[in-house]
């Protein structure tokens, strides 16, 4: 019996779908328009993949998810839950109260009910007073009823727990199991503000999560699948549908990672450069040994600063449908605005008004699509100029991401790769895989399951090797207990960064470790 | 005399950033501090050093202690107020105003917070007019001034009196003491005169910090190069101009040591510029000429946008320009560079200020 997975990758523009086999082979794909409730465009491209491939429904088990409703909920402030936020740490972090780096609205919307009480740790596990218990219970009492969903945050609980899974019991016992409890020890690393931020937005998605689980769990019920479902989150890995509703922040950038996972498996490499060429936008970005290279900067989401690790990206204004402009005298523009989705409408090529880089490609020759006839009056001397600076814009951008001068390999991906040509500046080789259009799809449904540990290390009472052993060892379980199989379990990223102005070598050390998923794997064998 | 409100902190904080030459922590969560403080408490009255009774007693605002542990546990606000309390009590003096310890980094925005909840001015003057790691790295060490009696105070409520016999002692003993105070304390050292502020503080200071931050937020509204506007503003030089192509930190005795290389671009390209840092930028040179030396002041901006890159945030591929800027004359006496000069952090070159490395090139 074969077995058949479903992914999905939501764009701003495409719904992106996939159909493969055991062996990761594509057997049906589909773009379908990404709908204003994202919902619906992604039954939409579910349904047509699964009546393309005509495989037997019941052999259908698996389906991943690579959604932006999180995203969307935040950015327009909507159906967030109705959250209280708990701040466990002072006397310490008064003079910088939470949510105040934060826009105003979003500020209105999740600061109804904030809290700073007594409690949370040193950098070295010492408590810095004792956890306030009696001031969480009156705060319980008080909230009850009026939230479905709690942040907790501890000063240093990347060190040491044991506060905010006191405050956690406590809240649970108080408000039952019902009102979803987010740890920030859970969910960022240190920098208190940006991990506390990261948790309320964390737990104002939780029920936005727990719908497009739910919708897509009874999508799959209605056309007779009975599959396991996983989300795809950042880091190019997957979460369980029990994690992504527990920790559905994480599903936030998984798009750009998709693609270049998709990338990875589609071309067989590892180490590359990965272009993808949308309707409105490139974006390049790099893999390390399969992953995604993370950036290390503050990542802003919804205006709110958060020390999530995200995919480090260059984006540029150059794709399927940006707009080139000519004037009398032969200068011209490229972008950076685009006509993005109505290219079938407005590109020369399809009978529109607007000149666009596609249009170009097809005047020159270098691609078959829509009437050529229409581009056929231009001069094409001044096109060569365009279509030069057009690949010169990707050059740069590839060259920027790069970390030495040595040619490296180029994977293009996306819809508008086809503007793309066979040789680049500063690429050992560019690859055009098959099925590129929909690589962030690919990328969604082959990818494994990981598990991270960011803590800090006092090197000079435990020691560099302990305290990496300890890390490695962490990460595994997180990995094991997110539903990767442990045979599999391969250790991608160590980082360990000092302390400044800090003796007793103070380390911060970051461990992830990834692997198939554990029941897939199982199943294979049948 | 003049009053600061949010947009002068926002302003404040990105010149603090870049004077923080890559280190002095990011000034991020001590912005925060300063505009919570103003939201809370009102503006704050800057003055000028002219405009400070000779006598008054006069005490900076600092913090000890890692930036990292600040950013994760911030302070109570309580704390410099229990340090400031504390000092006067013991002198039994009154303090007059406040002022930055150190311009660049986090250090250059505690004094607004403080002020603010203390109703105090602050002084546009500080000790560095850059930032430094230890405590004597200050040009009132150079004039003599003791940095004790002080105070240290954390969260907690524990407060610490020094008095030491001299400045390398104080460094010793309270950094110590930070460690067991929890990695990041409050302190009202180095009390003094408005007088002796006078003669040995950097003046102008914060003003110059408004308006680097000023031009480069004006640049970007203006469509115009945020670089150019920075080193009109300072008076300074660019050295190189590149991508990061490697990075290599080092822990050593708790200090973020370790080596930047930026390969060349447009004019600089064949060459590779190397920083060397600990916590702060202390040296640029290509494989030929040396560039810059502490404690002339090396700055890597973000060749887009003009802002201050730490050297935390420094990452494989990201296009910068390396300028450098003169130091405050104070620092290059004989004993400013015992002081902070490249020797003193252990790198065998010679200071020469980076006016002179800009018209000759000196070659390695």
């Amino acid at each position: 019996m074969s077995i058949y997975r479903i992914g999905i990758d939501v764009g701003g523009t495409h719904t992106d779908a996939v159909l493969l086999d055991q062996n990761n082979q594509v057997v049906s794909e589909t773009k379908a328009a990404t709908t204003e409730d994202v919902a619906t465009g992604i039954y939409n491209a579910m349904k047509k993949i699964i009546d393309d491939a005509n495989v037997p429904r019941d052999q259908i088990k698996y389906a991943m998810l690579g959604t932006t409703h999180c995203t969307n909920a935040i950015v327009e402030r909507k159906r967030l839950n109705n959250i209280a936020s708990i701040r466990i740490g002072a006397p310490a972090t008064l003079a910088v109260k939470p949510l105040i780096g934060v826009p105003d609205d979003l500020r209105a919307a999740l600061g109804k009910h904030v809290y700073l009480i007594r409690g949370g740790h040193e950098f070295d596990g010492r408590e810095i007073v004792d956890l306030d218990e009696e001031r969480l219970y009156e705060i319980a009492y008080e909230i009850k009823g009026k939230v479905d969903s709690v942040a907790i945050t501890s000063v240093f609980s990347p060190v040491t727990q044991s506060h905010e899974q006191r405050a956690g019991e406590i809240l649970k016992e108080v408000l039952g199991e019902d009102v979803a409890i987010s740890l920030s020890s859970e969910i960022g690393s240190v920098g208190l503000l940006e991990r506390e931020n990261a948790t309320i937005l964390n737990a104002a998605v939780v029920n936005v999560a727990k719908t497009a689980a739910d919708g897509f769990i009874n999508a799959l019920k209605a056309e007779g699948i009975d599959a396991r479902v996983f989300f795809g989150q950042n880091d190019g890995t997957l979460m369980s549908v029990e994690y992504a509703v527990k920790y559905p922040i994480f599903t936030v950038a998984c798009g750009p990672t998709n693609s270049l996972r998709g990338a990875s498996y589609l071309s067989d490499l590892s180490d590359a450069i990965v272009v993808d060429v949308g309707g409105t936008t490139s974006d390049v970005g790099v893999l390390v040994q399969s992953f995604p290279r993370e950036s290390s900067l503050a990542v802003e989401i919804g205006g709110a600063r958060t020390n999530f690790r995200m995919p480090d990206l260059v984006s540029i204004g150059l794709g399927g449908g940006t707009i080139v402009r000519i004037q009398e005298n032969g200068e011209f523009t490229v972008g950076p605005d685009s006509v993005g989705y109505r290219l079938p409408e407005k590109g020369l090529i399809f009978g529109g008004d607007t000149l666009t880089t596609t249009d170009v490609a097809v005047a020159l020759g270098k691609v078959e699509l829509g009437d050529p006839a229409k581009v056929a009056h231009l001069d094409k001397s001044l096109l060569e100029k365009v279509y030069q600076k057009m690949v010169e814009l990707v050059e740069e951008a590839i060259d920027k991401m790069k970390t030495s001068a040595a040619p490296v390999p180029v994977i293009l991906v996306g819809g508008g790769s086809i503007l793309l040509p066979e040789t680049l500046k500063g690429a050992s080789e560019v690859i055009r895989p098959q099925h590129s259009g929909v690589a962030n799809a690919i990328g969604s449904a082959i990818s494994q399951v990981s598990g991270q540990v960011e803590k800090l290390y006092t090197l000079d009472t435990i020691g560099r090797e302990n305290a990496l052993e300890d890390a490695k060892s962490i990460a595994r379980s997180e990995a094991i207990n997110a539903g990767a199989d442990p045979e599999s379990l391969v250790i991608v990223d160590i980082e360990d960064v000092p302390l400044a102005y800090m003796p007793g070598n103070a380390t911060r050390i970051r461990v992830k470790a990834a692997g198939e998923l554990a029941q897939f794997q199982a199943q294979q064998l049948v | 005399m003049r009053k600061i409100g949010k947009q002068q902190i926002e302003d404040i904080a990105v010149g603090a950033a870049l004077l923080g030459t890559g280190g002095g922590g990011d000034p991020y969560i001590g912005k925060l501090m300063a505009l919570q403080a103003i939201e809370e408490y009102g503006e704050v009255t800057l003055l000028d050093p002219d405009e400070v009774p000779e006598d008054a007693l006069v005490v900076p605002s600092s913090m000890m202690g890692a930036p990292t542990v600040m950013l994760e546990k911030a302070p109570s606000g309580e704390e410099a107020i229990e340090a400031f309390k504390n000092l006067e009590e013991y002198l039994g003096k009154k303090i007059y105003a406040t002022f930055p310890i150190e311009a660049g980094g986090v250090n250059s925005m505690l004094p607004f917070a403080t002020a603010a909840r203390l109703g105090l001015p602050v002084i546009d003057a500080d000790g560095m007019g850059r930032a430094f790691p230890e405590l004597q790295m200050v040009t009132f060490y150079l004039d003599g001034i003791s940095a004790t009696p002080g105070m240290l105070a954390d969260e907690k409520g524990n407060t610490l009196l020094l008095s030491t016999i001299n400045n390398v002692w104080t460094e010793r003993i309270a950094r110590a003491a930070t460690i067991q105070m929890g990695g990041s304390v409050m302190c009202a050292i180095y009390p003094m005169t408005a007088k002796e502020l006078k003669q040995s503080g950097i003046h102008g200071i914060l003003k110059l910090e408004e308006e680097i931050g000023k031009a480069i937020r004006l640049a970007k509204v203006n469509n115009v190069n945020p670089i150019e506007q920075v080193l009109k503003t300072v008076g300074g030089f660019e050295l190189f101009s590149g991508k990061v192509s490697d990075i290599n930190r080092k822990t050593e005795t708790g200090f973020a040591r370790g080596e930047a290389k930026i390969e060349g671009l447009n004019e600089y390209k064949g060459e590779t510029c190397t920083l060397s840092f600990q916590n702060e930028h202390l040296i640029a040179q290509t494989e030929q000429r040396l560039l810059c030396v502490t404690p002339d002041l090396i700055a890597v901006l973000d060749a887009e946008t003009g802002l201050p890159i730490t050297t935390e945030g420094i990452r494989y591929g990201a296009r910068c320009v390396v300028i450098g800027i003169p130091c405050h004359p104070k620092w290059r006496t004989t004993k400013g560079i015992d002081t902070v000069g490249p020797k003193y952090f252990g790198y065998n070159v010679d200071y020469v200020p980076v006016e002179e490395l800009v018209k000759k090139g000196v070659a390695l």
